[in-house]
């Protein structure tokens, strides 16, 4: 198959979006820094969105019902979200260093027996 | 020889910029770095969208996404990034492990994601494009109007618009707004002493 010249199709965007979700799932797993994680949260949240809107949109399969315009609604709500809990964490962050002077998310293990 | 699909050449251009940057983010350990190539990837992914016929939220994107929560962490990434915290190397078993249980990951997603035939490209795209701020908008409020000529009564049941959590996120962004101003506060107290001094 020929990348240029055939139609794209969902597929292609779930490809995307697993790439994405997948990068942004070990990025969080091996990131140490702190803001690191929140970054790795919002590549998920990314290939998340990336995937709602290839089932909603009605270009990529002509003729189908797919959920319409519903995927483009839950992206926006998925975005209004991440604003959201980007800020919720950006101030816990800021906490965390002022109390501990330190963003290592290993250092954070006071809680532990 | 086929004449050359535009739009699949965007496709292609917009998403090798997305996934090469997320795969930048992963593997560069320098944190401002990694705010810079984030900025590039959610970028790309907003091309995606507009190519997907999702015109407000590519451009929703664009603005929250990357003009507000990236320039939250940007600030966030200047406000903690000092000596040691700019650049902290993972350890070489954390890479192992992850990469290994990402990459099980990925291959069953990829599997998952090619083996639909209903998901492979059907025909050439056609069709002019509609703006669709207007059919959100309305469908924020309450009034599906993408669905009114539904005749299936099944899926007629999908034409509730979106009007409870609409208004659900408004009041859990005053709340994030007010919850995290009280935890980004200035913790230091005003000095009994100074105020005996008023007295």
């Amino acid at each position: 198959m020929n990348l240029l010249t055939d139609p794209v199709g969902i597929t292609h965007y779930l490809i995307v979006g697993a790439i994405l979700f997948v990068t942004g799932a070990v990025c969080m797993a091996t990131k140490r820094n702190a803001l690191g994680v929140l970054m790795g949260i919002e590549l998920v949240l990314n290939g998340a969105n990336v995937n709602f809107v290839a089932f909603g949109s009605e270009y990529l399969r002509p003729g189908v019902l797919g959920i319409g315009l519903d995927g483009q609604l839950i992206a926006l709500f998925v975005i209004i979200l991440a604003a959201a809990e980007a800020a919720v964490a950006l101030a816990i962050v800021l906490n965390f260093y002022n109390n501990h002077s330190t963003v290592d998310v290993d250092r954070a293990d006071e809680l532990k027996g | 020889m086929e004449p050359i699909n535009w739009h699949s050449v965007f496709f292609l251009v917009f998403a090798l910029l997305a996934c090469g940057f997320a795969v930048a983010v992963l593997l560069t350990s320098n944190i401002v770095r990694m705010a810079f190539y984030l900025v590039l990837s959610l970028a790309a992914t907003s091309g995606l969208f507009f190519l997907a016929g999702a015109d407000f939220v590519g451009a929703m994107q664009v603005m929250i996404y990357v003009g507000g929560t990236l320039v939250l962490l940007i600030f966030g990434v200047m406000l903690t990034a000092q000596g040691p915290f700019i650049s902290m190397k993972t350890s070489a078993g954390e890479w192992t492990l992850g990469i290994m249980v990402g990459g099980l990951l990925l291959a069953v997603l990829l599997q998952a994601a090619t083996s639909i035939d209903a998901w492979q490209p059907a025909a050439v795209i056609e069709g002019d494009s509609r703006p669709t701020a207007t059919r959100l908008g309305m469908g924020l409020l309450g009034a599906r109007v993408d669905k009114l000529d539904e005749v299936d009564p099944v899926q007629r049941g999908g034409m509730s618009g979106y009007l409870l959590p609409f208004e659900i996120v408004s009041v859990h962004l005053l709340v994030v707004l007010v919850g995290s101003a009280y935890l980004a506060r200035p913790k230091k107290r005003v000095q009994n002493s100074s105020w005996e001094g008023l007295k």
